[in-house]
């Protein structure tokens, strides 16, 4: 069986940044979402009733 | 001492790019930030007029991600500094989980959008107040004031008082007598709670050679400034009673708190050099923040029963 060498503890470490990346990732596609969401909400409410305001 | 400070963090605290979710939370300074968002909800809940909830749900989040903005880009700026001192070792760039001008990239991203979306929200007197307090915390308190005057804390502290009167401005659009008592009593009392504390962190300040008052002037000057700074702030914090900003009830707290703050920066000076002082100077630091909190709590309780009623 081949010995374990530093080569894994970088394999360990450049894991740990993947997971890291990831979470990171996520955490901005999270972001994304409810900046989209926010926005949204804060449109209809600056909209008010006018919203519904659309003549034919 | 003019250096920017993030070019002098060491190649062995190079980032290493393992920087997790909360390493960026801890770059926003999640405490400043509370502390932010309270005494703004407070300036709103204070204002005459009314706003509709879920605007000031998004204007306390936009003046949130401001002032953690401001907070990135201090420690992007002072990452020298606080490499140097036990208090702040172990913020994210120092310790290398964030790259310096990833940290000046996220705080100045963070600045537009929150200045941005408070503008497009609520108004730009409000926005115009935001961009202000960044700048000036950024510019006028970081790169100029804190590493050349003893009066950086003093001059430095309008930053942290001006999220009142967003707060206040996100309801009236503009700013009054009143949102300037509130600005006032932030701005009198940032002094003796940060020279409390450099009293007995004042080896810190002195080894990464920030001219706080206790190193510059010492500690008997230092005592000195704290007792006039707090006979300023006790009665400064009783003038919205007179204004009719507050009721009894915050008269009455804004009293008893302010008895205890003058005895205790009273106790602090004339104790200057028996044992203990540290201790006595810990103390007040730490009554300081439950002072400013518990007044703008009476008064936000004050305004919140007033409009439910």
């Amino acid at each position: 069986m081949p010995s374990r060498g530093s080569g894994d503890g970088m394999a360990d470490e450049s894991e740990e940044a993947k997971r890291q990346k990831r979470r990171r990732s996520w955490a901005i596609a999270l972001g994304l979402v409810g900046l989209a969401l926010l926005f949204y909400v804060l449109t209809i409410v600056k909209l008010g009733g006018n919203v519904f305001n659309r003549p034919m | 001492m003019s250096e920017v400070g993030a070019q002098l963090v060491p190649p062995a605290a190079a980032a290493s790019g393992l920087a997790g979710i909360g390493d960026y939370v801890a770059l926003l300074k999640p405490r400043v930030m509370a502390l932010v968002v309270f005494t703004a909800l407070t300036g709103m809940a204070a204002a005459p007029g009314t706003i509709h909830p879920v605007l000031a749900f998004v204007a306390l989040l936009a003046i949130a991600v401001g002032a953690g903005a401001s907070g990135a880009l201090n420690m992007w700026y002072d990452a020298d500094i606080d490499a140097r001192m036990q208090r702040t070792a172990a913020r994210p760039i120092p310790r290398g989980k964030i790259p310096a001008d990833e940290a000046l990239a996220f705080g100045i991203f963070l600045s537009l959008f929150s200045v941005m979306t408070l503008g497009l929200a609520v108004g730009w007197v409000a926005a115009s107040l935001l961009a202000l307090t960044i700048g000036f915390y950024l510019f006028i308190y970081t790169m100029w004031l804190k590493r050349r005057t003893p009066q950086n804390i003093v001059i430095g502290g309008a930053a942290g008082a001006f999220p009142p009167m967003i707060g206040w401005a996100c309801v009236t659009g503009g700013v009054s007598i009143d949102s300037c008592l509130l600005f006032l009593i932030i701005f009198m009392w940032t002094p003796p709670h940060f020279w409390a504390l450099a009293l007995y962190r004042c080896r810190d300040y002195e080894r990464a050679g920030v001219p706080m008052l206790p190193v510059v002037a010492g500690a008997a000057e230092t005592r000195r400034q704290i007792l006039i700074y707090s006979l300023i702030l006790v009665p400064l914090a009783l003038a919205p009673v007179a204004t009719g900003l507050g009721g009894i009830a915050y008269g009455a707290i804004a009293s008893v708190l302010g008895a205890r703050f003058l005895w205790l920066a009273f106790d602090v000076w004339r104790q200057a050099d028996a044992d203990g002082s540290d201790c006595r100077a810990k103390r007040l630091f730490l009554f300081s923040i439950l002072y400013l909190f518990l007044i703008f709590a009476g008064l936000l309780a004050e305004h919140a029963v007033a409009r439910l009623w």
